[in-house]
């Protein structure tokens, strides 16, 4: 027995070191943690339990035999994040540069259908070089196991991906169908081709970074939800951002305690927005006056800036929060705000996180880029998003709101719950130029009659009362009141029930 | 009394007004500008008229509209506050042509000392001792020239209608007066509309102690001792206090009896100031006399009980002053500091912006704050960047610097740049504390104007072992369906830039013993995260801090120092070891404009061999031209903006070629 023991001790031990202190140090050297050392830093100390240790490749062809590593460059296992279960698997780069094989793949799925079975997060470490080549088709088999797996557990469990190395053609597309990529400045890239094959094909001459590093991704492409400075800050991120998110589709977000009182009562709200209906203000300081302190999480920060996204939290319970920003083009949508925002809409219907939207949207941006590019499939993803979703749906409007993206914007008439609007809000099909200009089209010559109509057409619909009394909105607040009447309107909605007809599914316009 | 005061200002003033009009009974009437529309004196005041469009001239500085307002509203006498129309005699003709009252002093007191000359001349007639200069306008560079050689380096070149150092240009050699001329001039032109400039002599190391003064219709004046406004910069007062650590009892008498001297000859009534200068040696010399209440009042009446605008408008009314010289009480010391939107990391340009947070330190019998700004007030580049005032009263000095010190801790502003935690560093600063005062202090101790830095031991640790306990309490709270851990973690490593310290927290009875790098400190803190300043002590010393936890780390702002820390557990704290340095992009290729403004020249062309210290571009923000000058040799490689360009802060404007080495 106790030779056994030993000789446990002795395979633990070198399965630990991976491809070796060499490498070890040398992954060390490019500013990046091991795998362990990683899950170390994700999961609570201690709670890590280690599987597949000992799982190794069975591969004979090109000397690979003598290549073996215990855990063949994977580790996976579970362990808990402030006290709440995660499966998590980690790519170490060290053994055959994190290559994919069959073995690996095989302890990826294990874990993934783990994690369906007892409904916990997945969260994927990705650092590879790609597929092991020397297996051939083996490995590209273990690839797509993944890729069905993540399909499968999508809308059921939460998948969260950190790229913190090579992730690279087709291994991107498992974190590409999670519901979260972050990646770690300077040291991840992501790519479907690499520069080499880049520069054979379109003699495009271009470096990793600028193909597909962290700030490609996370400032051009959209394909990052966010972007960390190294490998310890982005997993301690991804601890709080975890902390956001329920186990899985049947269950409840966390609630956190909070010293903040739910009917803090903010006056400077009251001169956020400013007289001049042309000036910009900042929405995301409504969001940080309304959340609980300090408690937000945004997405895509340096992407598509014209609307925010991000998780928060109101009374201690998450909350997914979608407004539009006034500072970038005005707030209005566009293709890449759209879907962005879309996107972040059904994952929280998925996971029955409510939704809060602050507008501020003066209407789809015009031009031959976005029709070429085709707004009106686009932007239609956020509608659709919004109209099929039946978790708790929050509306508060703030300035404008016009034409189809207010309708968008979690509109009364797409089953919105509670829409409030502030005293500056205008809710009409156009802005009043605008309008005028139509409506009066044969008075244009006349600039005093067209003051007057504009005027006239202001006072008519550029407030928030006609709204009222259709109720398509049901109360006009005080910007102050917004925390407290958005936190009494999820404390009523906490028993919302509401499904849609049943279908196999619907169709979304991809 | 009047029934109803029209208050021809803005800001803290107008409310600092309206307060003591309140008090006696009378009606108080404001009036805004467009930008001003939901400013803090428009809503505190019993009404408030709009006056015209934001630019000043169009507005508050509108004689004509000030004019019906009053007549719109009643109002049968008005108070001008301090700068705007506070001295302009047309300003009082109009009223006294409309049978409405001028809260202040008679049109020719204002006149007379409205005009350098005339008033210097004035105050030699009365005995009053005055600066050597020269009493006519400069006729243009070589006149100047050669009164200053006349007069003898360093001298000063002064806008006649100048004041609060704008149009003031010091010259120790020819070339500097030469380029000062040309400056002064400028400036003079665009601010003013008057370019004449005059000469003296500029005294070195010298204070600025000032003597408040009150006259009123019955010839009657007395002097409410001294204020020492030496601490400036950018010849703008920042920090004031009375009594002055400087001047004997024999001193302030001799200064005071001048100043009632030259009050007198001009019959003056109401309040007033006598700015004098006095050199090391205690021999003052008369600067000016300021015919306004002073932006620096409230210390004055923190140390002798009075309200100077109760007396103001009492005098106005025509009551006697109700008290004589030998009355005047002298309680304890009062120090006045100037919260100003401004950058103190750049030349203490002015900034704008909306306070995006604002908390005041609480009010109390020895802490007042005089402000006309509240939680989400814009700071708008049309008006002077002062956000308030925060005057405190000690039975002595450092009693008032440790009550100071402790409210500034307190004043939480967030969303434009302030000079907060810079007035906190002056405060703790030695030369400060000992009453080494000159006018030349800031530029002296902070050359390269200020930034916050870690600060050094004890009071490092101190910090850090706060923000250890802040982040084990933080860890306490977790979920409400499950029970808390019981046991959080207690050992935690506190990173900042420099350094880490590995602390120890244990919970005992209310208070946390913390074991920072070895040193046990006994801390206690009630931080929930909810609050924007925090209240802690360690050892039984009791300081303020302001906490802030952003994602997954802690900046914490104490005494103008600031502590930027990642908090990790042990194990990660030694990876944390192996992650790359971040460097900062390099800019120092490119001139960034300083601040909002708007550019009016720029002095060079691409292709330019520049050498250090040379002009490259002027930009204007808040009427103030600010010259940009080249940090070292340099040659131009491409100009990023145009004339008449509006910049944001941070902007590129110029770019230099790179050097290779």
């Amino acid at each position: 027995m106790q030779e056994i023991i030993e000789e446990l001790e002795r395979r633990r031990e070198a399965a630990k070191l991976g491809g070796g202190q060499e490498r070890i140090d040398a992954q060390h050297a490019r500013g990046k943690l091991t795998a362990r050392e990683r899950v170390d830093v994700l999961l609570d100390q201690g709670s890590f339990e280690e599987w597949d240790i000992f799982v190794e490749h069975r591969s004979t062809d090109f000397d690979m035999a003598n290549k073996v590593v215990p855990g063949d460059g994977v580790v996976t296992g579970y362990g808990t994040i402030n006290g709440r279960m995660v499966f998590v698997f980690s790519q170490d780069f060290t053994v055959l540069g994190g290559s994919l094989s069959e073995a690996h793949a095989g302890k990826i799925c294990k874990i993934m259908d783990h994690a369906m079975k007892v409904g916990v997060p997945v969260i994927g470490l990705n650092d590879s070089g790609g597929a092991r080549i020397q297996e051939g088709i083996d490995s590209l088999a273990g690839y797509a196991e993944v890729f069905q797996r993540n399909v499968l557990a999508s809308g059921v469990i939460p998948q969260i991906s950190m790229i913190m190395g090579p992730c690279a053609g087709g291994a991107v597309y498992s974190p590409a169908m999670t519901d979260f990529i972050f990646m770690v400045k300077d040291t991840s890239y992501m790519y479907v081709t690499g520069p080499e094959v880049v520069k054979t094909v379109t003699h495009e001459t271009v470096t990793h970074e600028e193909l597909g590093g962290a700030n490609t991704h996370s400032t051009r492409s959209g394909v990052a939800d966010g972007a960390f400075d190294n490998d310890v800050e982005a997993l301690l991120s991804l601890r709080r951002f975890v902390d956001f998110l329920p186990l899985n589709n049947r269950s409840e977000c966390p609630r956190r305690k909070v010293d903040d009182p739910a009917d803090r009562i903010e006056t400077s709200l009251d001169t956020l927005v400013p007289s001049n209906p042309n000036q910009p203000y900042d929405m995301k300081e409504l969001i940080y006056k309304v959340v609980d302190v300090g408690d937000f999480f945004e997405l895509q920060p340096d992407y598509a800036g014209n609307i925010v996204i991000g998780f928060g939290r109101v009374d201690g319970s998450t909350v997914g929060v979608v407004a539009n920003q006034p500072m970038v083009l005005a707030g209005c949508l566009d293709i890449q705000s759209s879907v962005k925002a879309a996107r972040f809409v059904r994952f929280c219907d998925a996971f029955g996180i409510p939704i809060v939207t602050f507008v501020d949207v003066p209407g789809f941006l015009p031009g031959t880029t976005q029709e070429y590019g085709g707004i009106i499939r686009h932007g239609a993803k956020l509608l659709y998003a919004y109209a099929e979703c039946t978790v708790p749906k929050i509306t508060v409007i703030t300035r404008k709101a016009y034409g189809g993206a207010y309708d968008v914007m979690a509109s009364k008439h797409l089953r919105g719950d509670v829409n409030l609007a502030w005293p500056s809000a205008e809710i009409a099909v156009m802005g009043s130029k605008g309008a005028v200009e139509i409506i009066f089209r044969q008075e244009m010559g006349d600039p005093d009659k067209i003051a007057a109509r504009t005027e006239e057409y202001q006072q008519t619909f550029a407030n928030p009362f006609i709204a009222g009394h259709r109720g398509f909105i049901d109360d006009v607040i005080l910007p102050r009141d917004t925390r407290r009447r958005i936190s009494r309107s999820l404390d009523m909605l906490r028993g919302k029930q509401l499904s849609n007809p049943w279908r196999k599914h619907g169709n979304i316009p991809l | 009394m009047f029934k109803k005061v029209l208050i021809a200002n803005r800001g803290e003033i107008a409310c600092r007004i309206v307060r003591s009009l309140r008090q006696l009974g009378v009606g108080s009437v404001a009036v805004f500008s467009d930008a001003d529309r939901d400013a803090m004196h428009t809503v505190y005041a019993d009404e408030a008229v709009a006056i015209g469009p934001a630019p000043s001239a169009q507005s508050y500085l509108s004689i004509d509209r000030l004019v019906d307002a009053c007549l719109q509203t009643r109002a049968d006498a008005v108070h001008p506050g301090y700068g705007f129309l506070s001295e302009n005699s047309s300003f009082l003709k109009a009223l006294s042509a409309a049978g409405i009252a001028f809260i202040g002093p008679g049109q020719r007191a204002i006149e007379v000392m409205g005009d350098k000359i005339a008033a210097k001349a004035l105050a030699r007639k009365a005995g009053i001792s005055v600066i050597p200069g020269y009493d006519e306008a400069l006729e243009g560079v070589d006149d100047a020239l050669e009164k200053a050689s006349a007069i003898g380096y360093p001298v000063m070149l002064k806008a006649s209608a100048g004041g609060g150092g704008k149009g003031m240009r010091v010259a120790f050699n020819s070339t500097e007066c030469r380029e000062g001329f040309d400056r002064a001039q400028n400036e003079a032109q665009t601010s003013f509309g008057d370019n004449r400039i005059f000469i003296e002599k500029y005294i070195e190391r010298p204070r600025h102690i000032e003597i408040q003064v009150l006259g009123d219709h019955h010839g009657n004046c007395v002097y409410l001792h001294e204020r020492e406004c030496s601490i400036q910069r950018r010849h703008q007062k920042v920090i004031e206090e009375a009594p002055s650590t400087f001047i004997d009892s024999a001193t302030r008498a001799a200064m005071g009896q001048q100043a009632v001297d030259l009050a007198k000859a001009v019959d003056y009534y109401s309040a007033g100031t006598v700015e004098f200068i006095v050199d090391q040696a205690r021999n003052f010399y008369f600067l000016e006399m300021n015919t306004r209440l002073q932006v620096e009042h409230p210390v004055t009446e923190m140390i002798t009980g009075l309200d100077l605008v109760e007396l103001m408008l009492r005098i106005a009314a025509g009551e006697e002053l109700p008290f004589t010289q030998s009355d005047v009480p002298m309680n304890g010391w009062a120090i006045e500091s100037r919260i100003y939107a401004e950058n103190p990391a750049r030349g203490f340009v002015p900034a704008t912006g909306r306070l995006i947070h604002y908390r005041q330190p609480p009010h109390s019998g020895s802490v007042r704050v005089d402000s006309g700004v509240s939680e989400g007030s814009e700071i708008s580049i049309h008006y002077d960047p002062m956000v308030a005032k925060l005057i405190c009263h000690g039975s002595d000095r450092n009693a008032a610097i440790a009550l100071m010190r402790d409210s500034l801790d307190q004043f939480h502003i967030q969303g434009v740049v302030t000079n907060v935690p810079f007035l906190a560093s002056l405060l703790a600063h030695k030369r400060f504390v000992t009453g080494e005062t000159t006018t030349a202090f800031i530029d002296e101790e902070y050359p390269e104007g200020f930034v916050s830095q870690t600060p050094s031991e004890p009071l490092l640790s101190n910090i850090i072992a706060l923000i250890a306990v802040v982040h084990q309490r933080s860890l306490v709270f977790q979920w409400c369906d499950n029970p808390p851990s019981s046991n959080p973690r207690k050992t935690h490593v506190v990173r900042t830039a420099g350094a880490s310290y590995r602390c120890s927290v244990e919970s005992e009875d209310g208070s946390y013993s913390v074991r920072v790098n070895g040193d046990v400190l006994k801390l206690t803190t009630a931080w929930t995260g909810a609050e924007k300043v925090t209240a802690f002590s360690v050892d039984g010393e009791r300081y303020y801090a302001q906490v802030e936890r952003t994602d997954i780390s802690y900046s914490v702002v104490h005494a103008g120092f600031l502590v930027s820390a990642l908090i990790l557990e042990a194990h990660t704290s030694e990876l944390y070891d192996f992650m790359p340095l971040r460097t900062p992009k390099d800019q120092s290729h490119l001139l960034l404009s300083p601040m909002p403004g708007l550019l009016i020249s720029i002095d060079v062309e691409a292709g330019d061999a520049v050498q250090a210290g040379q002009a490259l571009a002027v930009i204007e923000a808040m009427k103030m031209e600010n010259v940009l000058k080249a940090e070292r040799d340099c040659v131009i490689e491409t100009i990023h903006a145009a004339v008449g360009d509006t910049l944001e802060p941070d902007q590129p404007i110029i770019e230099f070629q790179v050097q290779t080495q």
